[in-house]
């Protein structure tokens, strides 16, 4: 099962070849996808070699092969973690201790099909986001990582959409087609979530992006890992290798920005922008909008969803099997803040209705991690300056704090007092202007555009100034 | 039950807490996406912990609830008119449920909400004759509409939701009879997830139209996710009114995310699509072509609905043209209707507008369907009416002729047909009703004709004592199944049904016993003794078997597809709110929005 195939049209280490239906559909899909990559990947440097990971075996080290490669030759493939040997058995919920199901239960297949194609739409939509990017790279470093994370977001909706053909059929075969119709941004064809239709057209964005939205598909691919449906675990612990490297480009590009911005911030007494850097400000204000965007992907801190997908074993906790001792909570409480009559109280819910929250409140420790690191990079370079994450009920367009105003404190404030004072809050239009007016392409290798710092290392042990593209 | 009328009051709130049931669902589910990365909606639910409580008890905890209303009071809804067409948009308050213990999220509604809607309906009845569409859509930014709000239904008492949801029915055909009677165009605009209760007002709809967006869906998720059925006609109106093939509905009613787009539109699920950048253009254009469809009303000026007043003391209800005296030991109640003379009655078109609400066969069905609601949702432990009337023959008749005599003008065939549409509702009230034909009664014409809604008529065998029958009961006042009453009741004695249809004669006891007409004549001894004894008799049998009874008695002959949403679903629906999979403490409706998933007997009954 976990051999890998790289012979046939699809790489694979799901035997496709032995399944003559499944693998027709898929190779009946490719070419709606190659049109798909064509017309809504990346604008430009199509034809270009760049130095790309490519995943030819799911064991360690397999999955990053590096060498140069032109996008529409990527070898998106399928591929499962493997299965370890031996019987799993489902980690929570009410089936705990029963065998993993290798098929869908079908009291379950509409759940798990909205499970997959939300995940699975997230996927071409911030391809779709990041198109123009490449354009306005700061560095030949920092256009393959964005490079990188486009076809490695290409690969993840061919995951996605093999548990769509192999398990659900017609419904399935719709599905996957809709994916590639959808568009982000798109007022008639918008993608699922909110996130994945704001626009994400300058490095700042790009980077915010990474960090903060693919860190939520970070906890929920993390707790599909967990799910009872067998498939769809291997699938997202192979797709969570992947998704790291997201990360840390994201966070490692925060980081530099602010080591650049730092030193400009020195340099020019306070002025950054008239050096042509990013103020820090704007990168907190940066910091507001992306991270209470990205809040909202896990849905409604009270949800019925939440406990079903738990209590039916589809959908776990982040790192379910470590780091809790009761995996069924049937019976426990957890106290949610609320709004009542005009103040925030505190309210006992049933556990399992909270559990967006709980997920929530890993990401946000985890987006804390990565803050502080920031703030080191600030505190070595002398300034008083430090980044804050916003209370989780500031700038909320879901769940229970939506319906209310909130400034970045938490504190619970009118709709006219936010209006006024939104600007200073979050990334906004003038921003965006400068943020866009200072980005130009640097395209000679290990050079970078000013208003950002170079990498402390290359990609793959190579030096900072390798020809990462090939132009 | 509950049903709405048009202007005044507000809708009284009824104290909280003992309403609540021990667990409690949550809000709804509109089926597809509200968004939430976990890949669903994520519903609110709050789930309340109290101790159970008896229906008896929270029955007993609710103050009175009007039923009248009027737009300056609407929270929910917003109207708005833009030349010939007419747009109400679904825009649910969540802070303002008809009683505490549950939001309005999501667009979800309760039985407040349905008492504007019907006073909506009402009022472009007889306020805007000129209107050749109505656009039916919703202001919430997420979603179209959840359907009725799941946790108000888990908290209520069955007689509660049993009421809710005939209630809800009534409006829902009244939307499709005006709709017909008055020949305007009636359009369901879907921009969002639209689940169980809001995909069956957009069934009710004359046309359905769905944004074509990759996320707005039309669903009915009650079977799988809350273990009922769509309670308020959906089922039926799929197969008897779109005409959806039993196997494909089979399919879509067991999906709780529903259908999108094209799907959708396939299946025959909505009529039309249209990507969101061109929907409101597209609807436009097809608003003009409704309009140009239905020439020469430009001109017609509606009347204006005013309050429905009424005094309630020692027990009696006082209308300006009825009273109702409960005597509550008794359970009986003594419903009195006065016709008028017709000295000072307008007699032209003109002054018939002019008179307006005032006019009395309008404000005579108002008052008795306002009498009749009130009667269904505050006085359900009333479980006789006896029907009388004062006032003689030669006025109801000349009245009735007045109607007769202008048919053709929009104001009186909209009158005809809400009296029609009331003696209708008296019909499907569950409560028994006696009519008491006296000295001094006028049961004729349509009077007579909401004699024969009753279960049984008792006619006093004297001379003076007499009824008639006119035109009206002969098809202007139809029963639900759209038979007259008259040949109902002689569905197998077609040679009496000839023998008396067209015979206008004012009738004895006797004739009128003969012909069928009654259910018997008695003289004055029999009369005083057995009148009684018949009423004691009555209050003394079971209410359910009563219901029952009456509601398959009350019916005979053809169907059509109002009575069997009266008939069939909402017998089928009362039977699975009982029911432990549905309502016990591990039944589906009761868990849902809970942790606990539901656990089913799987028997099946």
């Amino acid at each position: 099962m976990s051999k890998v195939d790289q012979n046939g049209k699809i790489p694979n280490n799901v035997d496709l070849s032995s399944d003559k239906r499944l693998q027709r559909a898929l190779e009946h899909w490719l070419p709606m996808y190659m049109e798909w990559w064509n017309d809504m990947g990346p604008v430009g440097f199509q034809s270009k070699d760049i130095y790309l990971r490519t995943a030819v075996s799911v064991e360690a080290g397999g999955w990053a092969n590096f060498d140069y490669v032109k996008m529409p030759d990527y070898r998106w493939g399928i591929f499962l973690a493997p299965d370890g040997g031996g019987e799993r058995t489902i980690g929570f919920g009410d089936h705990f201790g029963k065998p993993t199901w290798k098929e869908i239960p079908g009291e379950y297949r509409g759940n798990l099909r909205r499970i997959i194609v939300t995940q699975a739409d997230t996927e071409p939509a911030s391809v779709e986001q990041q198109r123009y990017l490449g354009s306005i790279a700061p560095s030949l470093y920092d256009m393959r990582n964005l490079f990188q994370v486009n076809v490695e977001e290409g690969r993840h909706l061919w995951a996605m959409v093999y548990l769509l053909f192999r398990f659900f059929g017609k419904d399935g075969r719709d599905e996957a087609e809709e994916l590639l119709s959808r568009r982000s941004g798109d007022e008639d064809k918008p993608r699922i979530l909110n996130a994945f239709n704001e626009p994400c057209d300058h490095w700042l964005s790009f980077f915010s992006f990474t960090h903060f939205t693919d860190r939520d598909g970070k906890f929920q691919l993390a707790s599909l890992a967990e799910s009872g449906f067998e498939p769809l675990a291997r699938t997202c612990e192979f797709m969570l290798t992947e998704e790291a490297h997201h990360l840390f480009v994201g966070e490692t590009g925060i980081d530099r920005i602010i080591k650049r911005s730092a030193e400009l911030t020195i340099e020019t007494d306070g002025q950054a922008e008239t050096a042509g850097g990013i103020p820090l400000d704007m990168i907190q204000r940066s910091i507001n909008y992306w991270f209470s965007y990205s809040l909202d992907l896990f849905g409604g801190e009270i949800s019925s969803n939440a406990a079903n997908f738990f209590g039916e074993g589809l959908k776990g906790r982040f790192k379910e099997p470590g780091r809790y001792e009761d995996h069924i909570m049937k019976d426990g409480i957890k106290v949610i803040p609320i709004v009542k009559n005009g103040v925030v109280v505190e309210e006992e819910m049933p556990y399992r209705n909270t559990l967006n929250e709980v997920l929530r409140e890993e990401y946000i420790a985890d987006c804390e991690r990565a803050l502080r690191k920031w703030n080191r990079t600030l505190e070595k370079s002398g300034l008083d300056t430090r980044f804050k994450l916003p209370n989780r009920r500031f700038h909320r367009a879901q769940g229970i704090y939506s319906d209310h105003h909130f400034d970045p404190e938490g504190n619970l404030i009118t709709e006219e007092e936010f209006r006024a004072n939104m600007h200073e809050w979050m990334l906004n239009t003038d921003d965006n202007d400068y943020l866009k007016s200072i980005m130009h392409p640097v395209t000679e290798p290990g050079k970078m555009a000013n208003w950002i710092a170079p990498p402390a290392r290359g990609i793959n042990g190579q030096e900072v100034d390798f020809e990462y593209v090939r132009l | 039950m509950t049903k709405k009328q048009p202007p005044r009051v507000t809708v009284k709130v009824a104290p909280n807490v003992p309403f609540m049931q021990d667990g409690a669902a949550t809000s709804v589910d509109p089926g597809t996406p509200v968004k939430g990365l976990d890949g669903v909606p994520g519903h609110p639910c709050v789930s309340t912990k109290t101790l159970p409580v008896t229906d008896h008890e929270r029955d007993n905890s609710m103050d009175n609830i009007s039923l009248q209303t009027d737009p300056s009071k609407y929270r929910h809804w917003q109207v708005e008119k833009n030349g010939q067409e007419m747009r109400v948009n679904m825009n649910v308050n969540p802070d303002h449920p008809l009683k505490d213990g549950y939001e309005l999220k999501l667009n979800s509604y309760d039985l407040g909400v349905d008492i504007e809607l019907a006073d909506i309906v009402r009022r472009l009845r007889f306020e805007h004759p000129e209107i050749t569409s109505l656009v039916v859509s919703s202001a919430h930014e997420q979603v179209f509409c959840a359907g009725a709000n799941i946790h108000m239904l888990g908290v209520s008492s069955h007689a509660w939701k049993v009421n809710f949801c005939k209630f809800t029915n009534e409006t829902r055909c009244e939307l499709e009879d005006w709709s017909e009677q008055a020949d305007v165009a009636t359009i369901c605009a879907i921009t969002g997830p639209c689940a169980g209760g809001g995909y069956e007002l957009a069934l009710a709809c004359e046309e359905i139209w769905l944004v074509d967006d990759g996320n707005s869906a039309v669903s009915l998720p009650e079977t799988p996710l809350l273990g009922v059925l769509p309670g308020t006609g959906g089922l039926t109106r799929l197969v008897d009114k779109r005409k959806v093939r039993r196997d494909r509905a089979d399919v879509f009613c067991t999906l709780a995310e529903g259908f999108k787009g094209k799907k959708a539109l396939n299946w025959g699920l909505v009529d039309a699509l249209a990507p969101k950048s061109k929907f409101n253009d597209k609807l436009s254009e097809h608003l003009v072509s409704k309009r140009e469809e239905r020439p020469g009303r430009e001109e017609r000026k509606g009347i204006t609905l005013g309050e429905i007043p009424f005094v309630d003391e020692d027990d009696t209800r006082k209308y300006s043209t009825l009273s109702v005296a409960y005597e509550n030991d008794r359970r009986v109640a003594k419903l009195e209707i006065q016709v008028p003379s017709l000295d000072g009655a307008p007699q032209s078109i003109e002054e018939i507008h002019a008179a307006g609400d005032q006019f009395w066969p309008l404000k005579f069905a108002r008052e008795l369907e306002d009498a009749i609601l009130d009667l269904r949702v505050n006085r359900h432990h009333t479980g006789l009416v006896l029907l009388s009337t004062q006032g003689n023959l030669h006025d109801i008749k000349a009245w009735d002729q007045i109607l007769i005599d202008h048919k053709g003008d929009w104001l009186v065939d909209q009158i005809t047909y809400l009296i029609s549409h009331v003696i209708q509702r008296v019909e499907r009230t569950s409560c028994s009703f006696f009519a008491l034909i006296e000295n001094g009664s006028c049961f004729g014409g349509s009077m007579l004709e909401l004699a024969l809604a009753c279960d049984r008529l008792y006619m006093l065998d004297e001379e003076g004592v007499e009824i008639q029958r006119s035109p009206m009961n002969e098809g202007l006042l139809p029963m639900t199944t759209g038979i007259t009453r008259h040949a109902c009741r002689l569905l197998g004695e077609e040679e009496l049904l000839q023998s008396s249809s067209r015979n206008f004669d004012r009738l004895e006891a006797t004739e009128a016993e003969e012909l069928g007409l009654i259910t018997e004549a008695l003289d004055e001894f029999d009369f005083e003794d057995m009148v009684p004894v018949a009423i004691d008799e009555r209050v003394s049998l079971s209410p359910d078997s009563l219901t029952g009874m009456e509601a398959n008695l009350r019916f005979a002959g053809p169907e059509n597809m109002e009575s069997k949403v009266f008939g069939r679903l909402s017998a089928w629906q009362n039977w699975i709110f009982i029911r432990p999979n549905a309502t016990g403490p591990n039944g589906a409706l009761t868990l849902y929005g809970r942790p606990e998933r539901p656990e089913f007997a799987w028997d099946r009954v």
